[in-house]
């Protein structure tokens, strides 16, 4: 291992800053749902090169190393809810705009 | 940082990721947005294969690549008479300062140590093998519990997605 | 000898002649690559020989025979002729993705073999992961399809591209359940060890349900009849690669054809004890001839399915994967998991599969069977029913068709 761990935390620091670029500025839906992708990416490479680098206590061990496959399963549940929940919303109002789906606004 | 193949590979992995991710925000066309997140997130394998947790990397080719590609990629389509929207972005200024500041913030926070201690320069030599973390994931002292609840999620998630997407016939076409 | 201690080997060689340590490292891993890569590659030359021959016996045709010795060289002739055309990019296409669309495809085939071990120490790599790892590189497979059909910008590319996805992915689902039988009956994914847990017993003989969705979900992933969407000249024009031209379009077919045989050589590793066989420990050769003979056995049966059956309709497909194969690789995953907890709590699992004979797998062979026996009768019970029915039914609905006829007939006669 001759890559230290501060080089895989501003990756992951990058790629998340890049998610919150995309999630602010964009205007399509499903494009927001990717950035959000992104930037659980970028956590899930913190959480895996944290546990790789640590010298935690054996019982410990698998903390990081777990968590990510638990993000994972989570992102992919969300995908799933998230794009269907999209199709819905273009379906009655013809748009993938998020703002233009806020009847429910005050 | 010596020239090595992990550090050849963290470089081209780095170049895939931030390069899919930039790809992602700023391409016009949302199926190659869908592209490049897959570049993205293949990058993001690679680094979990130099991470020495292979089983992630798999897994997360699996259900990136396999899976929410061709959800995304279907969603495209499906909503495709809108995709072309006049203006990629809204708040463009805004946003870039903001992030890039976020950025910033977190490189400064990553870099300098202020909250005592140094990161760590080189990973231990033991690593749990994909064995250990099967068998910490049944393991009533480990993650049994979550590992339950994840796949209850998981199945309420694809009933809930169903239900969600479903065209109703009866009522001419809304769910 | 070992990829490794040839590696080795070569690597002192080169640097016993004077290169750069790092050089000689990166060299000799270059040339271990190259020759796994390399025993795809000219497989596939092979293989379209073979199963042009094959289909044309099944159809009462001699098949190629001009070129070279019993049309041998045909494939190099073929390969001349594509190379020969023009290559043709439709101006509105997407020139990057159109043109990575095959080799994507290509690769994301011939990357499997990384993983496969064709003796008990010939193999590019054994992974800790490798069941998984084919899975996932097969994933994309899938996303090259979709982006070859979409890059194209023609809509029956894309249409074509939609219904090939659809079911490549949904029939990943049995697929990845049946491949857990013998990841759990051997206790890892790593391939090499999956075919060492086979000494005493073939993973066919302690699970032949999950081996029969294996084989028909791979049936389906690599788009053979009965699920031959990928092209279905008659309805698609030609599917997702309809704009594809010379070597281009030749890549989509060299995938299909080596990945048809990769999955061959993959069932006989993972059922059929891979290089187990009389004799296999006496040379590489042998174990090398046992592995290309089982998996050429079942790459035969998957032609000869080919060019007998015909082409399902992709509502048929779809349910037949979602209402029968899905639910029942689940059940047989239940209860295979509950045959193998009932196994230790009666202690007839074998201490070491390693170095069980045949006698050690006995009765466990014979419990897993009673299990597979008892899920497949009720299923054949279950299918009588449902064909009794769908007979019913036809048969009601004719009746009550001839009898509308015959009041119309009678009112056009009167």
């Amino acid at each position: 291992m001759t890559v230290p761990l501060w080089m895989y935390l501003a990756v992951a620091a990058a790629l998340f800053s890049i998610g919150v670029f995309g999630v602010l500025s964009r205007r399509n839906a499903v494009a927001i749902l990717m950035s959000v992708e992104l930037m659980l990416n970028a956590v899930n490479i913190n959480l895996v090169a944290f546990w790789r680098y640590s010298e935690t206590s054996t019982d410990l061990l698998l903390n990081g190393y777990a968590f990510t496959a638990f993000v994972l399963i989570v992102a992919a549940a969300e995908a799933a809810v998230g794009l269907a929940i999209i199709i819905t919303v273009y379906r009655n109002r013809r748009s993938v705009i998020p703002e233009h789906a806020a009847t429910l606004k005050g | 940082m010596e020239l090595n193949a992990i550090s050849i590979g963290f470089a081209v992995f780095t170049i895939f990721t931030l390069g899919g991710g930039l790809g992602v925000v700023t391409t016009r066309n949302l199926f190659q947005g869908t592209i490049w997140l897959m570049l993205s997130l293949f990058g993001v394998a690679g680094y979990f294969v130099l991470l020495s947790a292979p089983f992630l990397a798999a897994v997360q080719i699996l259900v990136y690549i396999g899976a929410i590609a061709i959800l995304i990629t279907f969603a495209v389509m499906l909503t495709r008479s809108v995709a072309r929207i006049k203006s990629r972005y809204f708040r463009l200024l805004p946003s870039f300062v903001a992030s890039l500041a976020l950025f910033l913030i977190l490189l400064f926070g990553i870099t300098l140590p202020i909250f005592g201690g140094h990161l760590p320069e080189a990973a231990p030599e033991y690593v749990a093998s994909t064995r250990d973390l099967g068998a910490a994931l049944v393991d009533e002292n480990g993650y049994v519990a979550p590992f339950l609840l994840a796949s209850v999620l998981l199945t309420g998630a694809m009933i809930g997605a169903i239900f969600i997407a479903r065209e109703d016939k009866a009522k001419g076409g809304g769910a | 000898m070992t990829m490794e201690d040839m590696c080795s080997g070569l690597c002192s060689l080169l640097a016993d002649s004077g290169a750069d340590p790092g050089l000689a490292q990166f060299l000799s891993l270059l040339v271990g690559v190259l020759l796994v890569s390399g025993v795809p590659l000219v497989t596939v030359i092979l293989l379209i020989w073979i199963e042009r021959k094959v289909a044309a016996r099944i159809q009462d045709r001699i098949g190629p025979n001009r070129v070279g010795p019993i049309g041998l060289l045909q494939t190099f002739a073929d390969m001349l002729k594509l190379l020969s055309k023009e290559d043709i990019t439709p101006t509105a296409a997407d020139r990057v993705l159109y043109n990575a669309a095959p080799l994507v495809s290509f690769a994301s085939v011939v990357l499997i073999w990384a993983v496969i071990p064709f003796t008990p120490f010939h193999y590019g790599v054994d992974l800790e992961i490798g069941a998984l790892y084919f899975v996932a590189i097969a994933s994309f497979g899938t996303l090259a399809i979709m982006a070859a059909g979409w890059a194209s910008n023609n809509k029956y590319a894309l249409l074509g591209a939609f219904r090939v996805v659809s079911l490549l992915v949904s029939y990943e689902v049995p697929l990845v359940f049946a491949l857990l039988a013998p990841v759990m009956l051997a206790g890892s994914m790593s391939l090499v060890d999956i075919v060492n847990a086979q000494t005493g017993m073939w993973f066919v003989v302690l699970s032949p349900l999950a081996f029969i969705i294996f084989y028909v979900s791979s049936q389906a992933e690599t788009g053979r009849a009965p699920f031959d969407l990928i092209e279905a000249e008659s309805e698609l024009v030609a599917g997702f690669n309809i704009e594809y031209s010379g070597m281009k379009f030749g890549m989509f077919f060299a995938a299909e054809f080596l990945h048809v045989f990769t999955n061959g050589i993959l069932m006989a590793l993972l059922f059929f004890g891979g290089w187990m066989g009389p004799l296999y420990y006496e040379s590489p050769l042998i174990a090398f001839a046992w592995l290309g003979l089982k998996g050429g056995l079942i790459y035969f049966t998957t032609l000869w399915l080919r060019n007998t059956v015909p082409r399902l309709r992709i509502d048929q497909i779809m349910a037949f994967n979602w209402k029968f194969l899905v639910p029942l690789s689940i059940v047989n995953l239940i209860l295979l998991s509950l045959g193998l907890k009932l196994l230790q709590e009666l202690g007839w699992a074998p201490r070491d599969l390693l170095s069980a004979s045949v006698g050690d797998m006995l009765p466990a062979t014979a419990l897993m069977l009673l299990v597979n026996l008892g899920l497949a009768l009720y299923l054949l019970g279950l299918l009588r029913k449902r064909g009794a029915e769908a007979r019913r039914d036809e048969q009601m609905s004719r009746a009550s068709l001839d009898q509308a006829r015959g009041l119309a007939a009678d009112r056009g006669g009167a």
